[in-house]
């Protein structure tokens, strides 16, 4: 039953609180109608007997406490969804805004979805090559996994987004026709939104691309709102049209900043830097729709980016996240400063489910040992720079200085890479092996004897060795 | 007159006027009849907390009591099986509901239509006495469930009539006794406990045996013993849940209880599908038989979250009661002090350090005093192991949940970010780390592993230690003005590091190590650096020793020797021995 109130009894901030309301239902849907005319939509955040909070999406700017009328809708707030929505343009709560018009709707879906139940997932197995080096060999992507991209202020995180669309390939038999993107922009500038716009008509994916835009200056309920309304397309599209959608959410910083200003004007008791305790559980929420799910052939990948505050991994919004996602790829400001592009820290960025999607069958039998030695090898790299930096590179030991020329060799040849270079999976492994070669082989301790014996030749480095002479 | 919805906000329900609810009462709440629990009570307002989603709930719709605390269902069907926070099972609400989770789904926690292999083990006149059981039968090839008598009923009975042996249901009466009131009690195969209060024993027991990980830097270097308590604190991508995965995989528990409490939901999924493929290496059954997942993932209501805790540790104690050894793998611990926080925030109550409740150290407390190695009701001798994970905020080890966990168990394996960004796994600082466990089980190393065992261990500890300081001077003037005495301990520590510590998950003879083999690794190595050390003391340089391959060798040995070939050893000492021989008569 609908149900019309007119008058508020309080407005706080983006909250409106009524009293004398009967039969509301929490989390259910309102209209709010202005005097001036103006349409705007709500949701019920709490309910103490007679006296409702409502969160206004559009900010309560002009509302009035006398001449407004709420109308209770009796539902949550639910977007149209069929496979019109590609190509097409939304704003953070779901409503068209590139002129075209309402969708035509198969069904509506309640934008908070629900959680997966463990037992109807399918573990995350077949990866997705997105052709950059760093990605593929060291922090696979793998189809319904979540790796978001910490960055910072002026890091090129959002052409590396780019890049990643533009490359990304399923390795499979049904061909790329099911592949698609769910773009949300969250509270990001007008020109980034328009950045991300461009690049992707340029490369001609504007078709296979649903974009939700909530700009910096938008209302902050409907940045909150934006997340779940692209996810919950993404969900359908992967879960009822079997598409595998790729999910790009920038920033996340914004949203968790949306999230905490909402907080503090609803009076809540503020944790970490001022954050609501709740934090992590709201991230979750968003972060765990991603994933593949039995009896259905599509899935939900994740890649939320997020610009570290000052560039701190340990602020709240990178370290929930990385509590809930699974890895993370970390840009760097040093790599990024000595002209490394894309500036991937490889040291602290991580893909938890690479380990299952690679090797014998997805990738190449020998990535995993490739990428561990890697790892290994490169952490090694960092002592001897900085025992370098106190003693000299002339006073280091021989094993020292091959480490320092595999360091050098690894950014500039293997993390580095055009813009628009797509390495195949033979050439990101292979150069790997080439860089290791430049090690003596008893440091290559984490390759079985046997494999080491056959594949090292150090010859295969040769080709470095010159150039760093020469250099 | 009926209880009826005030307030709701997030979880948190409240009802006014309300005189007839019992604190800690599990309620329904609602048409669609979601499962809450109450958590205060004053003269004219009740406090529930709601384990599921509150949308679309409505004031004035109403509340049920039912007279009963939230109690755990314990009988055959919880081995191998899937369950949420509050025990509900997951793979039959899959069965109805689909691939989504929906809301006031009441589905009995066990499997109502199976039937077991009953065997009764008492007879008519027979007196059962509180634990004791009346009746045993089969519940997976590994685990023979006992039914015994719940210490609920403090006096016990007599038995008055029993079944034959057959096949029943879990629901089915198999045995009625009498009580001192002359009263008729059923006895099905199953029965209710309460989830937040411990499951009483005769008699808490020494700590005296380890439980065997087969991970050498555990079993080895920092032990944990039966009915021990242990935390894993590492921020994210230090290995936290592979070092729990590789726990619950290869210790020699009985069983093992699972908690992924506020985690991934692709992880449950991977315990499911590489539990059920792999093979105990002591049975030879799937793992899947002695393995229990409690799994309220992250974005699952969080009041359920906070309860799964509970449930999982109800659910060891009744195995253990059985004379089981239980290890429960709780991962993480953070996310349910998190829980804590979320639903004390909602309750504006006054927040202690960084919001959390003040009452944080002692729901900790409570919960790792649920460890231990006990003398059962019935007689026999069971123990649970509680190894928690702990995820501090920022990686900083002094937030509050680290802290107070620290206080509450002994065996304490810090995950260290360094060591995981080298992918030295499992990343377990041992420098940081400590068991205390180490005097309890002395008997045991001396009398099962051999009476050299502790002191190659200590000398191994030893030079780790000696390494980390040589460390400082090397960092600063590099390793290559260093005598050779300090370049030999270095590079043994190395060989510690790379070929004992560190473990490789994925490898068929790394995996899981004997403590056989464990013991042989150590003894080679010290072996080695003694002899090593008397070249030096001969004035012969210590490039002789790197030259002659050995170090390498001493680390690959973890790949080199499998775990049931341990007379390879032989042929490293042949090597060192002539080798020995070779350099001091040249």
């Amino acid at each position: 039953m609908a149900l019309h109130h007119i008058g508020l009894k309080e407005i706080n901030g983006p909250l409106i609180v009524l009293d004398d309301v009967e039969n509301a239902g929490f989390d259910e849907l309102v209209e709010i109608h202005l005097q001036n005319g103006d349409r705007r939509q709500g949701r019920i955040v709490q309910i103490e007997g007679k006296r409702v909070i409502i969160q206004v999406f559009e900010g309560t700017n002009e509302l009035s406490m006398e001449n407004s009328t709420t109308h209770f809708t009796g539902k949550p707030l639910k977007i149209p969804l069929s496979l019109e929505l590609l190509g097409r343009i939304f704003n953070g709560a779901g409503k068209p805004i590139d002129g075209l018009g309402d969708i035509f709707s198969e069904k509506f879906a309640d934008i908070n979805g629900s959680a997966i139940n463990p037992v109807s997932r399918s573990y995350p197995r077949n990866y997705i090559r997105t052709g950059i080096s760093s990605i593929d060999a060291l922090t696979t992507l793998i189809r319904g996994q979540k790796l978001p991209i910490f960055s910072d202020s002026g890091l090129p995180h959002n052409r590396l987004a780019v890049q990643i669309v533009r490359q990304a390939k399923i390795a499979n038999k049904e061909g790329d026709n099911k592949f698609c993107i769910v773009f949300a922009a969250i509270g990001v500038k007008n020109d980034v939104a328009d950045y991300f716009k461009t690049k992707f008509e340029e490369s001609g994916v504007l078709e296979h691309v649903v974009m939700f835009t909530n700009l910096s200056n938008d209302p902050i309920i409907e940045r909150i709102l934006t997340p779940r309304c692209a996810l919950t397309a993404a969900e359908y599209l992967a879960y009822e049209k079997n598409m595998h959608v790729l999910v790009i959410l920038t920033d996340m910083t914004s949203y968790a900043e949306a999230v905490r200003e909402f907080s503090s004007s609803k009076g809540e008791i503020p944790g970490r830097k001022g954050y609501p305790g709740y934090l992590y559980s709201d991230f979750a929420q968003l972060y765990e729709r991603a994933g593949v799910i039995k009896g259905s052939s599509g899935s939900v990948t994740q890649i939320p980016i997020l610009t570290m505050p000052n560039g701190d991994i340990t602020n709240p919004i990178p370290d929930l996240t990385g509590y809930i996602t699974e890895g993370q790829i970390v840009l760097s400001k040093d790599l990024s400063q000595q002209g490394v592009y894309p500036p991937i820290s490889v040291l602290p960025s991580l893909s938890r489910l690479m380990k299952d999607g690679i090797g014998e069958g997805y990738t190449r039998f020998d990535h995993q040992t490739v990428a561990n030695q890697l790892f290994a090898c490169y952490a090694k790299v960092q002592d001897a720079r900085s025992l370098a930096s106190v003693i000299g590179e002339e006073e280091l030991s021989e094993t020292d200085k091959a480490y320092l020329s595999f360091g050098k060799n690894f950014e500039s040849q293997f993390l580095t890479q055009g813009e628009n270079e797509d390495r195949t999976i033979e050439q990101t492994l292979d150069l790997g092996w080439d860089l290791l070669c430049l090690l003596p082989k008893d440091e290559l301790d984490r390759i079985d004897s046997e494999l080491l014996d056959k594949i090292y030749n150090p010859d295969r480095a040769a080709r470095f060795k010159t150039k760093s002479n020469t250099l | 007159m009926s209880n009826k919805i005030f307030s709701i906000n997030g979880p948190i329900i409240k009802v006014k006027n309300a005189k007839d609810f019992l604190m800690t009462e599990m309620v329904y709440v609602g048409k669609n009849k979601i499962i809450g629990e109450v958590i205060s009570i004053n003269e004219d307002e009740t406090t529930i907390q709601v384990y599921e989603s509150t949308t679309g709930l409505k004031p004035g719709e109403p509340v049920y009591s039912t007279g009963a605390p939230l109690s755990a269902t314990l009988g055959p069907g919880i081995l191998s099986n899937i369950f949420d926070g509050i025990e509900r099972p997951l793979l039959d609400m899959a069965k109805t509901e689909g691939a989504f989770i929906g809301i006031g789904s009441d589905i009995p926690a066990l499997n109502q239509t199976k039937t077991y292999d009953v065997t009764i083990t008492v007879k008519v006149g027979d007196i059962l006495n509180p634990g004791e059981i009346y009746a045993t039968c089969p519940e997976t090839p590994m685990i023979t469930h006992k039914c015994m008598l719940s210490p609920l009923l403090k006096k016990g009975g007599v038995v008055k009539e029993i079944k034959p042996n057959g096949k029943y249901k879990v629901e089915d009466v198999v045995v009625v006794i009498e009580d001192e009131n002359n009263k008729l009690h059923n006895l099905t195969l199953c029965q209710k406990w309460p989830i937040r209060v411990a499951r009483p024993v005769k008699e808490r027991l020494s700590i005296s045996k380890p439980l065997i990980t087969g991970q050498r830097i555990i079993d080895t270097i920092f032990p944990i013993a039966k009915g021990g308590t242990a935390a894993i604190p590492g921020g994210f991508g230090t290995g936290k849940t592979m070092t729990q995965h590789s726990l619950a995989k290869w210790s020699d528990a009985d069983m093992i209880v699972y908690i992924g409490c506020g985690e991934r939901g692709n992880e449950m999924t991977q315990v499911l599908e590489e539990f059920s493929e792999l093979i105990d290496p002591r049975t030879g059954n799937a793992l899947t038989n002695r393995t229990t997942l409690i799994a309220n993932t992250s974005n699952m209501p969080v009041a359920a979250r906070e309860a799964s805790i509970y449930t999982g540790i109800t659910i060891a104690e009744y195995y253990r009661d059985m004379g089981y050894h239980v290890a429960i793998m709780a991962d993480s611990t953070s996310r349910w002090a998190e829980a804590l926080r979320e639903i004390s925030g909602r309750l504006e109550e006054m927040p202690a350090e960084e919001g959390f409740p003040a009452y944080l150290p002692s729901r900790l407390s409570q919960f790792y005093e649920r460890a231990g190695y006990m003398e059962t009701l019935s007689g026999n001798e069971g123990s649970v192991t509680i190894i928690g994970a702990v995820s501090p905020q920022g990686s900083d080890f002094s937030e509050p949940v680290t802290q107070n966990t620290k206080r509450f168990v002994r065996c304490f394996w810090a995950l260290d970010k360094a060591l995981a960004y080298a992918r030295h796994y499992p990343a377990i600082n041992w420098m940081t780390s400590y068991s205390e466990y180490y005097e309890d089980l002395k008997n045991y190393y001396d009398n099962e592993v051999g009476e050299d065992f502790l002191e190659i261990k200590q000398r191994i500890s030893t030079i780790l230690a000696e390494e980390a300081n040589l460390m400082e001077i090397v960092k600063l003037i590099g390793a290559d003005v260093l005598p050779d005495d300090q370049k030999l301990i270095i590079e043994t520590a190395k060989v510690i590091r790379v070929g004992f510590l560190q473990q490789n998950a994925f490898h068929k003879d790394d995996a899981y190590v004997t403590l056989e083999k464990q013991r042989q690794m150590i003894k080679i190595i010290i072996y080695f650096y003694d002899n090593a050390c008397k070249l030096i003391a001969n004035n012969i340089p210590f490039s002789v020793l790197v030259e002659s391959g050995i170090f390498a060798k001493l680390s690959r040995i973890k790949y080199d020797i499998p775990n049931d070939d341990i007379d390879k050893f032989n042929s490293y000492y042949e090597d060192i021995d002539s080798f020995m021989t070779d350099k001091l008569n040249s």
